[in-house]
């Protein structure tokens, strides 16, 4: 057992630390989630020709760095703490998973090294009901010949209004619940779909609404297990729930950071507010909630490497995605919280950042399902005796 | 980053489990999850037999070095004893503060006269031992200790008098281990010294504090010019708060994960209450059962972090949480309890007061957020030492 960062991974989180200090700015941040697109192609340029992050979980037969989820974890903290704006989750957490756990080996040798070379993608599976387990998927598929007609409407879709590559998830129709569920991967321009931006409170986080008639796809964009999709499509879930608890990590513990730092300049009564015990304790809360948050993202990362090895520990999976998304979860929102409180005014300003953070938070705790839906989720698995799904 | 212990290590779990099956059985099946917290005072002949039990099987003191008798167990292979002690329902240890404080104190700071004295009386499960600390005007702010040590040249003896309060497990102890103030006119940690003192002797009373389950782990113990031989004091007069406060990075969180195992074991007993009396179909029932749930999971990993010794150069920040997460979690676990039982929490096991498991706990738990350094005083820690922020004026 070596619960900690080997020298490689504190290599990997420090770089990327320090090249997101340097592009994914206050000034940055704000420049990109002003416009529609949500970021800018000028630094996506650079993540992935330069830094090659986009590559970093994509095994090396399809050109990718080989490595596994922890270094992924490691990096996306950092993303979640300097608030980056770039189609990284979308494309590696959404659409990168999807492919590696659901694609046909013919689609992973295409799409992944397309990946690799910069192509950005996501992932839509939600309809309209607001749910995130099974029966949130409401795009109906009728087969057709070899392929498949698609329609209805997906929503809430990170990114869907730019990614060059979708992954959509469909259901037979009068199919319920974890049955009749096919996943297909396709080009946006596929006639018949229709892209819409949702303008979004937290602007760091682009979302979109999917809109698809009549649109014919064939049978190569078929994915693994047509009609019995669901245990795929579980998994992918749970990663990506895994990378967003981490970008809540990092969330949380700038939350902290930028808090305490304040703190210890502004002087009221003669004195920095941070001398006082009432604030002090409040602190020290939001830093049990960082550590605690950092000990379930850890192990849920650990865990999500050995579901991606198929090895035994993965069966863990849901659990581990669940504990880690229900906890980080509530913990950001607490800690951006209670962080505009301790800023006082300012932190009621669109100045200061913390407010941003506090968006984020609730955008994140939203998305993939919110503290209660998590808890509900090991409810069923403790209580009923059933295994999370 | 990897979870799994090695081949190594799980040899050594199947040993330990193994000799446990063989032995926790018997004349000494009664005492099985016995004498935890809130069940201290329980089974002490019983319990006392056990420490030698463990003794002939060379399972007391295993971090220690061999040549002190220990097995120089790895921090992995500590984690794994006191995870399969737990998980086989090994009574709670009598001899902890011996194995767990004591005898790492004289190992790291006493004499070798001190060593060969009485280290081997912790090690054969013979000598108890019980822990000197807090007084009625020294609880969190424990440096301000009144008992005083006067050195007594004719004698060659120290003559301690004062009165220390909290202290479990006086009457079964045969030692205890005292700060006391050997400059009269010091204050704070300045002037103190940290001694050896052995319990039965005319100076030494222990009266029993009745706690609020009705039972009285805890005592208060009166020193009226009690001896203390010149030879046992660890450390310089004047160095007792060092030699007190290296005592506290001794435990490094191998026992976390036996703890959790116990924790582990009442949540099990809470989820059962609940799915048999229905209170695990009230929504908000599920809710904080989950939530428990996840604290127990987050709790294990938090340890196996702060096992692995963290990141290079970084604070320890996950130990120094430690202790007001667990406390806070357990407290939430106790009314968690009674909300399940629902009105059955009421009612008792038998009169006067003989409180369930589960009642005992849920009261018990009410000085978790309080020993060992209360809530606030955590609080106050972290944001001081790993926050950086300005410390509390003192008086």
């Amino acid at each position: 057992m070596d619960f900690k960062f080997t020298e490689e991974q504190e290599m990997i989180r420090d770089t990327a630390q320090a090249f997101l200090a340097e592009v994914s700015t206050s000034a940055a941040v704000r420049a990109a989630m002003a416009t529609e697109l949500g970021y800018d192609p000028a630094l996506w340029s650079r993540i992935t020709g330069e830094m090659f992050w986009q590559a970093i979980h994509i095994p090396e037969q399809y050109g990718g760095m080989g490595l596994g989820y922890v270094e992924l974890v490691a990096m996306l903290e950092q993303m979640g703490r300097y608030l980056l704006c770039a189609p990284f989750y979308s494309t590696v957490c959404l659409a990168t998973n999807a492919l590696l756990i659901a694609g046909t080996e013919e689609q992973k040798e295409r799409y992944l090294p397309q990946i690799v070379g910069g192509t950005t993608a996501t992932l839509a599976y939600t309809g309209n009901s607001g749910g995130w387990d099974a029966s949130a998927v409401e795009l109906i598929c009728l087969a057709d010949g070899e392929g498949f007609t698609l329609n209805g409407s997906c929503r809430y879709i990170p990114d869907g209004h730019s990614a060059q590559l979708l992954v959509v998830a469909a259901r037979e129709q009068h199919s319920v619940g974890e049955q009749g569920i096919s996943l297909f991967v396709l080009a946006p321009d596929t006639a018949g779909i229709t892209r819409r931006w949702l303008p979004t409170m937290d602007q760091t986080r682009k979302q979109a609404e999917l809109q698809f008639d009549n649109v014919s796809v064939t049978a190569s964009a078929v994915m693994r297990s047509p009609g019995e999709a669901w245990p795929l499509l579980a998994t992918i879930i749970d990663l990506a729930t895994v990378a967003v608890a981490a970008d809540q990590l990092g969330g949380s513990q700038q939350a902290l950071d930028s808090t305490v730092q304040y703190l210890q300049e502004r002087v009221q009564f003669g004195r920095v507010i941070a001398s006082y015990q009432a604030v002090k304790h409040k602190a020290a809360d939001m830093m049990v909630k960082v550590e605690a948050s950092r000990s379930a993202v850890y192990y849920a990362a650990c865990i999500a490497d050995e579901t991606l090895q198929n090895s035994a520990l993965g069966v863990e999976l849901p659990e581990a995605a669940s504990v880690a998304k229900a906890y980080c979860s509530d913990a950001y929102f607490h800690n951006a919280g209670t962080g505009i409180q301790l800023h006082g005014g300012v932190g009621f300003t669109a100045e200061y950042d913390i407010q941003l953070y506090f968006k984020r938070a609730k955008s994140t705790e939203t998305f993939l399902g919110d503290g209660a839906f998590h808890r509900e989720r090991l409810a069923r698995q403790l209580l009923d005796g059933e295994t999370a799904a | 980053m990897k979870l799994s212990f090695s081949a190594q290590d799980e040899l050594f779990r199947e040993e330990i489990a193994l000799w446990l099956a063989d032995n926790l059985c018997g004349d000494f099946e009664q005492i099985r999850g016995r004498g935890g917290p809130g069940d201290e005072h329980m089974f002490v002949p019983e319990r006392s037999a056990w420490e030698r039990q463990l003794y002939t099987g060379g399972w007391t003191c295993i971090g220690w070095p061999v040549e002190h008798g220990g097995r120089g167990a790895s921090i992995e292979q500590q984690v794994i004893f006191h995870e399969e002690y737990a998980r086989a329902g090994g009574p709670g240890r009598i001899g902890h503060i011996g194995e767990t404080l004591a005898g790492p104190t004289i190992l790291a700071f006493g004499s070798e006269q001190q060593k060969q004295r009485f280290l081997p009386g912790i090690l054969r499960g013979e000598e108890f031992w019980c822990q000197g600390y807090s007084e009625p005007s020294a609880g969190s702010d424990l440096a301000n200790v009144k008992t005083k040590a006067q050195f007594d040249e004719q004698s060659d003896q120290w003559k301690i008098s004062g009165q220390k309060v909290w202290t479990s497990l006086a009457h079964e102890s045969q030692y205890c281990f005292v700060i006391a103030r050997t400059d009269p006119n010091s204050v704070g940690h300045r002037g103190l010294g940290f001694f050896l003192v052995a319990m039965d002797q005319p100076g030494i009373s222990v009266v029993p504090i009745e706690q609020l389950t009705g039972t009285c782990e805890f005592n208060e113990v009166f020193f009226d010019e009690a001896v203390c031989s010149a030879q046992d004091i660890v450390g310089a007069p004047g160095e007792g708060w060092k030699v007190a406060m290296g005592l506290l990075g001794f435990e490094r969180g191998v026992s976390t994960l036996g703890q959790q195992m116990l924790f582990r074991n009442e949540f099990d007993e809470i989820v059962a209450v609940a799915k048999k009396n229905g209170a695990a179909k009230n929504p908000a029932i599920r809710q904080r059962i989950a939530d428990a749930y996840i604290g127990l999971k987050i709790m294990r990993a938090n340890s196996m972090r702060i096992l692995s010794g963290g990141d290079s150069g970084e604070l320890q920040k996950e130990a120094m949480m430690y202790k007001l997460y667990w406390a806070t979690w357990h407290r939430n676990l106790g009314k968690l309890a009674m909300d399940v039982l629902g009105p059955e929490s009421e009612i008792l096991d038998s009169g006067p007061y003989q409180l369930n498991r589960l009642q005992s706990m849920y009261l018990f738990t009410r000085s978790d957020t309080i020993y060992g350094g209360t809530n606030q005083i955590q609080r106050n820690i972290i944001a001081e030492r790993a926050l950086g922020m300005p410390r509390e004026p003192r008086g």
